[in-house]
This record gives structure tokens, sequence and C-alpha cells, in this order.
């Protein structure tokens, strides 16, 4: 296992429902977990997955969710087994939309 | 496109969402509490924020229960330590509560071996809390529909609860296929032969059995109202194990050793319970099927 | 100097054979037993003998007696077949009955081919598209025997080959007419046969066969595994290219990618208006995952390479669809279909393995020589082709705007793949693994299945990369590069040139089709599994054993 974290400032959208989760941690599958929190504005990642060694790849994706959404004073937490860049953007979208509340 | 919606497909926590009343189910110790395994993380496994359980308070026509899903998706759905303690907590707040039942949606393999003797003892702890929980009044109704099935130490839990409903797709059995198989030999169950395995484990045959009281299509409203009659039956009335209820299950499994015990194949039970056209059982709608087989089920 | 050697070399063998069996020769009939010393009377050393290792169909007996002649009898053969699928396939390399081998695709036993190729067992003469295998049938590789399989025969040696005829008729009539030995194994022998698909004129001996020739279910998906993301690739198909260009006549290639598609037709296709504008008429084998959109009116026709276990009788319930003949069963032709799907096609699509920078697709991997059955045939722009249709027409149009060349069409050749594969393979690579397959197994080119000139698009989960309007070599790497996610060769893409790639349309994401991603779940599915598929058959549909849990 390998955990990774990131870290996004200058995010300007905070979500204001309750704790979500989407995705069930299956071969090939993740699961997300996304809460507000108090982070002084900054949208934290944390990510424990069972594929290691993925580094780059998984800055990249996350690089561009922020770059979709902007969050802030979010705490996204994943537990993935080995889902491709596919399954994982749109997990993680589906989180987002899940908390706005028109998934 | 008004389509039915699958109950095997949907996930543990979609299944929470749909088949009870909107927006009413409220969790207990949700993924955010992060109570997770301690020994996946040992072992260096992945672990879910829920433990692959989801367990909570829910309205079911109005009707406040308490409520369980299993995520057939995340170890199949098997019990460990902490799995087991959220059933086992929510049982026992069951009684404290006094609700008016537990509706447990199983989808499992049992005990998670991973977990060695805590996963074990998860596993029969919950069995103890269940029947404590019938003996307090609170009765508990099983789902079983999931493509996981009901299998090993939660395939016993359920045949412990007071009604058990499955669809067709689902499977409730103690031993795997592959174990029996490993065990005893293809000649006397060939696992990869998927019609055998369904037809012997699954919810017709089950049904005709008596092993379930109820079967159902797989779909989430037929789910739904199932549970909801389950519940409704059992209002006002006594849900504890009775010691006669115990001898009359003895003497069904003694009567089913001695008329079908030497029969190798569930058609062939189905044929001496005179089911017509026993063969073709397993491609009968549900409707078709519970006509045919109301004259001739165990434990009706 | 006699011109006559052909027609007394086949007398040779003829009476070789008839003293051989003697009395058991009842006509063109002999008993399963002795079909040892048949093959031993009539084969040669180092000749040329095409068995039917098809696609599906498989002429079991024969290739198993094929592989266990004696080989001091019987060597250097010089194997013609379409697929090697069984082990016998290769264990007739194995035990030195044959040593070359000219064949088109080798799926299951590619491993064992490279290996056996690199012990010098097996010498490969080169990898064809079936179409190109049975074309050289008639001009420098005519079968000397051939071995073939079919559902029954008469006594005058007519055959009904029924709707697993595939390759059979290229076969037989390449080698009658070239005075070869044509020998048949049918599960049984008639009075009458249903249908002559082959006449009895050319076939000089029948077999009928212990068991049933074997056929594999090759185009069943379980709809069950199909994915989210397959889903809304199948969404990016229908609405940016099917409807975009008019797609009418097509083919598709096997895979759960286009078993996506099929099942989004009643949905998806529907709810955009698009019945009675895509998808009239197939060059297809009869995909369970078609059912739905045939049930709903999409489909108006249908005629296959071969046919697929446990569809029989839905066929037979859709005579206005499939290839039916007067007696009321289907007729597959792979050689005829394969042409149709070449010439009378306006796309092809299928999935690859990996994709390189100029838009070259193979599935060509080292250690394993597997060829490419059809897919080079039909992912290859048609440039005979002269009658026009709007698709065609619009492609022509699209990579010829701007450039002085005298107009014509071109075909739609999409490859569709997700950017990763298991393992996180990338599926986009600078250099494509056939490079290696070609050292490996000293190819004169390397093996590749559609060529990047002939790729007019490239589908995956991050958008569609149309290569007909690019215009430079670098506009069509940076395109594929855009389409090619987080594997490395997208992440080194030219951010700038990829945005300008997607402003002119050349690059188009979901969004820009106006793809609700939402939308992209498996409720979107006309069939979620294969109980799902039996009811939209009415009952008909009897699914092998192994996809059911009934």
């Amino acid at each position: 296992m390998e955990t990774l974290n990131y870290r996004f400032e200058q995010g300007t959208r905070r979500l204001t429902a309750p704790p979500e989760v989407v995705g069930v941690v299956g071969s090939g599958n993740l699961e997300v977990l996304i809460e507000p929190a108090q982070l002084d504005g900054a949208c934290t990642i944390e990510i424990t997955t069972a594929a290691v060694g993925f580094g780059p790849i998984w800055e990249a994706v996350m690089r561009d969710f922020h770059q979709r959404w902007l969050l802030a004073d979010t705490r996204i937490s994943i537990n993935d087994m080995g889902a491709t860049p596919a399954v994982v953007s749109l997990r993680m979208d589906q989180a987002v939309q899940t908390m706005l509340g028109d998934a | 496109m008004k389509r039915h919606v699958s109950y095997q497909e949907a996930s543990a926590r979609e299944r929470l969402q749909q088949l009870f009343d909107p927006r009413s189910f409220e969790e207990f110790l949700p993924p955010s509490a992060r109570v997770i395994s301690p020994h996946l993380a040992q072992l260096n496994a992945p672990v879910a924020f829920d433990d692959g359980v989801a367990v909570g308070r829910a309205q079911l026509g109005g009707v406040t229960v308490y409520a369980a899903a299993q995520e057939g998706g995340f170890m199949g759905g098997a019990v460990g330590e902490v799995h087991g303690a959220k059933l086992v907590g929510l049982l026992r707040r069951a009684v404290a509560d006094k609700v008016a039942a537990v509706v447990l949606l199983v989808e499992s393999g049992g005990v998670r071996l991973h977990e060695a003797n805590a996963g074990l003892i998860a596993v029969s702890e919950v069995m103890r809390a269940l029947l404590d929980a019938r003996a307090a009044g609170v009765p508990v109704i099983v789902l079983v529909g999931g493509s996981n099935g009901a299998f090993g130490g939660m395939g016993i839990v359920t045949r412990c609860a007071n009604v058990v409903v499955m669809s067709e797709e689902g499977r409730l059995a103690m031993s795997g296929p592959e174990v029996i198989e490993t065990a005893n030999g293809v000649e006397e169950f060939d696992s990869r032969d998927r019609a055998l395995v369904w037809r012997s484990t699954g919810g017709k045959h089950r049904y005709l059995m008596g092993d379930c009281q109820r079967i159902v299509a797989d779909d989430m409203q037929a789910f739904r109202n199932a549970a909801q009659e389950a519940v409704a039956a059992y209002a006002g009335q006594p849900a504890e194990l009775t010691l006669e209820a115990l001898e009359a299950e003895q003497q069904m499994l003694d009567d089913r050793l001695t008329r079908f015990g030497t029969l190798p194949d569930p058609i062939d039970i189905w044929t001496a319970m005179q089911m017509p056209d026993a063969a073709n059982i397993p491609m009968l709608d549900v409707d078709s099927f519970i006509a045919a087989a109301a004259s001739h089920r165990q434990g009706a | 100097m006699s011109w006559n050697t052909l027609q007394q070399n086949r007398e040779a063998r003829l009476q070789r054979a008839r003293t051989a069996l003697g009395n058991e020769l009842d006509g063109k009939s002999l008993p399963a037993a002795r079909i040892a010393d048949l093959l031993h009377a009539a084969i040669e050393c180092g000749d040329r003998v095409c068995l039917e290792g098809n696609n599906q169909k498989q002429a079991d007996f024969l290739g198993h007696a094929l592989a266990n002649l004696n080989p001091e009898l019987v060597n250097d053969l010089h194997m013609l077949q379409s697929v090697l699928a069984l082990p016998e396939h290769l264990d007739v390399f194995e035990r030195g009955v044959a040593s070359r081998l000219d064949f088109s695709f080798s799926g299951p036993q590619a491993a064992r081919v490279a290996r056996l190729a690199s012990a010098g067992k097996l010498n490969i003469g080169a990898i064809h598209t079936y179409l190109e295998l049975f074309s050289r049938y008639f001009i420098d590789l005519p079968p000397r025997v051939c071995l073939i399989a079919a559902e029954s025969a008469d006594r005058h040696g007519n055959l009904y080959t029924g709707p697993n005829t595939e390759d059979s008729p290229a076969i037989v009539e390449a080698t009658a007419f070239k005075q070869g030995i044509v020998i048949v194994q049918v599960n049984q022998i008639v009075d009458k046969v249903p249908r002559v698909d082959i006449p009895g004129d050319w076939v000089d001996f029948v077999v009928q066969s212990p068991r049933p020739y074997y056929i594999e279910p090759l185009f069943t998906r379980d709809p069950a595994q199909i994915s989210e993301i397959q889903v809304l690739m199948a969404m990016m198909a229908i609405k940016g290219i099917y409807a975009e260009y008019g797609v009418q006549r097509l083919n598709h290639g096997i895979g759960f990618d286009t078993a996506a598609i099929e099942l989004l037709l009643p949905t998806y296709a529907e709810s955009l208006g698009l019945k009675g504008k895509i998808g009239k008429h197939w060059a297809l084998n009869p995909h369970p995952a078609l059912i739905p959109a045939i049930e709903a009116g999409f489909v108006q026709s249908v005629h296959s390479f071969g046919s697929e276990l446990g569809m029989e009788d839905y066929i037979h319930a859709r005579p206005d669809v499939f290839a039916i003949g007067p007696d009321g069963t289907m007729r597959s032709n792979r050689a005829m279909c394969q042409a149709a799907g070449h010439y009378a096609c306006d796309m092809f699509i299928g999935s690859t393995l990996q994709i390189d920078l100029q838009g070259n697709s193979s599935t060509a991997t080292a250690g394993r020589i597997a060829g490419f059955g059809g897919a080079s045939n039909m992912g290859a722009d048609a440039r005979g082709r002269r009658h026009a249709s709007p698709a065609w027409l619009k492609a022509g149009e699209q990579a010829r705007a701007g450039r002085n060349t005298i107009p014509r069409g071109q075909k739609l050749v999409v490859q569709i793949v997700e950017t990763f594969r298991e393992h996180m393979q990338p599926a986009f690579v600078e250099r494509l693994d056939a490079w290696e397959l070609m050292e490996q197994a000293k190819m004169a080119i390397p093996p590749v299945m559609i060529y990047g000139d002939d790729v007019t698009h490239i589908l995956t989960e991050e958008g569609i990369a149309n290569l007909l309007m690019c215009r430079t070599d670098e506009e069509r790497e940076q395109a594929i590069r855009g389409v090619a996610g987080y594997t490395p060769v997208g992440l080194a893409r030219d951010a700038k040139m990829v945005e300008n790639l997607r402003d002119r349309g050349i690059i188009q994401r979901a969004e820009d089709l106006g793809i609700d991603k939402r939308l992209a779940t498996r409720d979107l599915l006309a069939a979620r599994n294969m109980k799902d598929l039996v009811r939209a058959s009415g009952g008909l549909y009897q699914p092998p054993k192994r996809f059911r849990n009934w």
C-alpha cells in the first residue's frame, strides 16, 4: 500500500452538505470520502492505494480535479484498489456532485 | 423509460437509499468516523471507511426500523471484527430502542478469514445478538439478493432470522461451491456449473425447501414490499425462537433428509416433490414460480 | 510434356485411399476409426494442407487425426489455416508432421506459436487478414488437401454447412478446382440435406465424427461486465461519430466496448432520435448484445461471418434480418462478409491494445504471435470503392478539405480504447511492442493491425480525436496525445496545441459533444445481464452454459 497526500490552495467553492462516500473498495475501484473541513481554505486529498508507484499520475489527476472544481475547506480521503485514472476522476466528480445535490 | 431497478446491481448504500423511505436512512458510525479494520491495515491490505457494512436507522413505510447493508464489493462482504461489531451494536441498540424490526441486507461470504479468530468471534456474536433481539421481541428480517449471496457464518445468521426474503439470483448456503468441490470432488459438485450452483443454493430451491419464506423478482420495489409486509406481519407478535419452533425445524430437516437425502440434483428433489415440469423451474418468472410452488413447497 | 500432372497425382492419391480403406469405403464415406489410414494415403510429404480452424467452428476430429499421424510417413506439411485455436493445431508442428504455416489469427495459442517458431519447429510464411489468405488460396497457395467441417452430408457428398458455413466455401472451391482432395467431417450423414451449401461434386471423402464439431461462442459478451467508462465511450461514439456522419452500414469489432454501443442503441441512441438514421445494415456475427437493438427496430439487416452458439432459434424467428436460406436456416460466409465489411460498410469500429503517435494500432505483444483476423481488412480504407454514401463523402471531404487533390470518399475507421488497460498498462505508446515482436520472430515488417493512415478517429474516455482533420504529422501526434489522458504519452502533450485542436473541433471532449457524464451509468444499457438478453429475445436466445446461472 502507498499513501499519497496533496494540498491545493486558491479554491473558491465551499461545500456545506454532510460528508458523503461514493464508490466501493473492490478490484479496479475506489471509495471517495468527501467532507467539509476547517483547512484555512485548502482542499486536501489523501490517497491510500494498493497500486504502488503511480505518484506522478495521481498528482496529475488531482491537479486536474482541483482545476475543475476549485474546492475550498474540503477534505477528500480515498481508499483505492487499482482504479484507472478514468475511474478515479469519475468517482471524484460523482462525490462532488453528490455533495452539490445534483448527482 | 420506466425500468425496474435491480437490487443485485445496486451497491449496499444504494440499496439503503432506494429500499427504505426516501432520505430516511441515518447512519450510525458513518464512514467519516473512520472506524476501520485494525487487522487489514496491519496486513497491508486495503480498508474501507465503513469496514464493508453501513448500519443505522431508517423508515420503511413510515415505520422505524434499524437496518444494515453489507457491501459485497468489499472483500466479498466478509465479516471482520469491526464489521461484526457494527452489526452486533445495531442489534443490541434495536432492543434498547424497542424498534419494530431489524432489516439486514445480507451479502457476504461469511467470516473474513484475514482476521482469523477475530472474524470468527465476530460472526458468532452476530448470531447471539440476533437471537437475543428476537428474544426481546424485535423481529429480524433478512434480504438476500446480492451477487455474492449469503454464505458461511452469514448463511447461518440468515437462517436465524424470523423471515428470509430472497430473489432467484440470491444464494443461501454454508459452504461455498468451490469448497464443496475441493472437499468432495467434481462429480459430487461441479462448482463451475453455474446452473447447478444456482439450482442448489439459489432463491427458488431455498423457497421450495422452506429455507426462505418469500421469493421476489430482482427488483428494489419488490424487496421493499416484501420487507414491509414482513415487518407488518410481526407487529405485536412474538419474535423469539421458541423450543417448539426449533423442534419443528429439526423435524423438517429430518423429513428433508429422509425424503430427498439420496437424490443427486435439485431437479430430482423437485420431481419427488411432484412439482410439475421440474426441469423447467429455472426458466419460470417469479410469479409463475410462486404459483407452481404453492401447494408443494416445504415449510409453508 | 504433361499438362495434366495435378489430375494424375490426384488419381494416385484417390487410388491409394481406396486401396487402404477397402470395402470400408462406402461411396464417399468412411468410418471414423479409419481416418488415419485415409490421411496417410491421401496426404503426401510437403503438401499444402488447409485445415478448418475457423474463428468459430473447428474441424476438431480431423485436426486431431492430422496431429497424430506418423511423422515418418507424413511430414513437412505446409499448413494453411484461418485460426489456430486448439492445442492439436500446434501439436501437428511439435510432432514434426507439419513445418510451415500461413494463417490469420492464433489468439488462444499465440504464446505457443511464438515458442515453436523460435524453436525452429514452425516456420511462419506470413500473417494475413482472412480475405487475404483466402485470396492466396486461388493464386499461389492452393491447398492440395483440405480438411473441413460440415453439419451434414448426403450419400453424394452434398454438404449442408448451415449457420456455421464460415470459411468452407472459399476453401473447398480453391481446393477442388486445383485437383485437390476435399475431406469433410460431418455431424451426421443423412438421406437429404436441408440445403446444398457445397455440391457433392467438389467433395471426395466424408466421415461422421464421433462428436459434433466444436464451436466457440466467441462473440457473446455478458452485459454484466460492461463498465461505466465503457458506457461513456459508447455514448461518445454514438453522438460524436454515428450520428455525426449518419452511419447506416457498419461492422463492429469484437469486444465489450462495441457490445456497450450495441446495448445503447435502443436507449441512448433512441433518446437522440437516431432510430432509422444509424445502424441499419450490419456485417456482423449474430451478437446476442444486438438483440435489443433488433427488437427496437434499429437493425434492418445482418450478414454474418459465422453463427453464434445459442442464437439459432432467435435467428430462425427473425428471417427478415438475418441471411436465411429457402430452407429457413441461416448461412454465413466469411469471405463474402469480409468483402462486404470492406466495400459495403461505411464504418469499422473496434478496440486494440496499443496505439502509437502516428495512429498505428496493434495487438501484437512480445512473446505472442497472434495475428489480427479480420480487423486489418475491415479497418482499412476501401480504395477501390466507387459508390458514394453520405458518411463516406463526409469523411472524404474532411480528409481532403484545403488540399489540392481530386475528391473521393473515405471509410470511417475508429479505434475505441481506454487510455489504461488492466494493471495500469498504457494503451498509448511511443513505440509499439510490434517492433520488438518483429525482431523476436524475424518478421520483415512490424505486425500492425490497422495502419495510422487508415485510422480516422481515436475514441477514449477522454474524448474523440478526429485524424481526418489533421493536416500535419505534428497535429496528428498532438491530437493523439490529447486523448491519451494520463498515460506518459498523454502527459507529454503540448498543452497549447491540444487546446487549439480542441477549439478547431479536432479533439472533442464529452462536454463538447453535449454529453452529461452523469448519465453514463449501467442503467443506460438496454440489457444488463444475460437474463435481460434472453427476455429481450422473448425467450428465444439460449445462452451457452458458461454464460448462464440457470
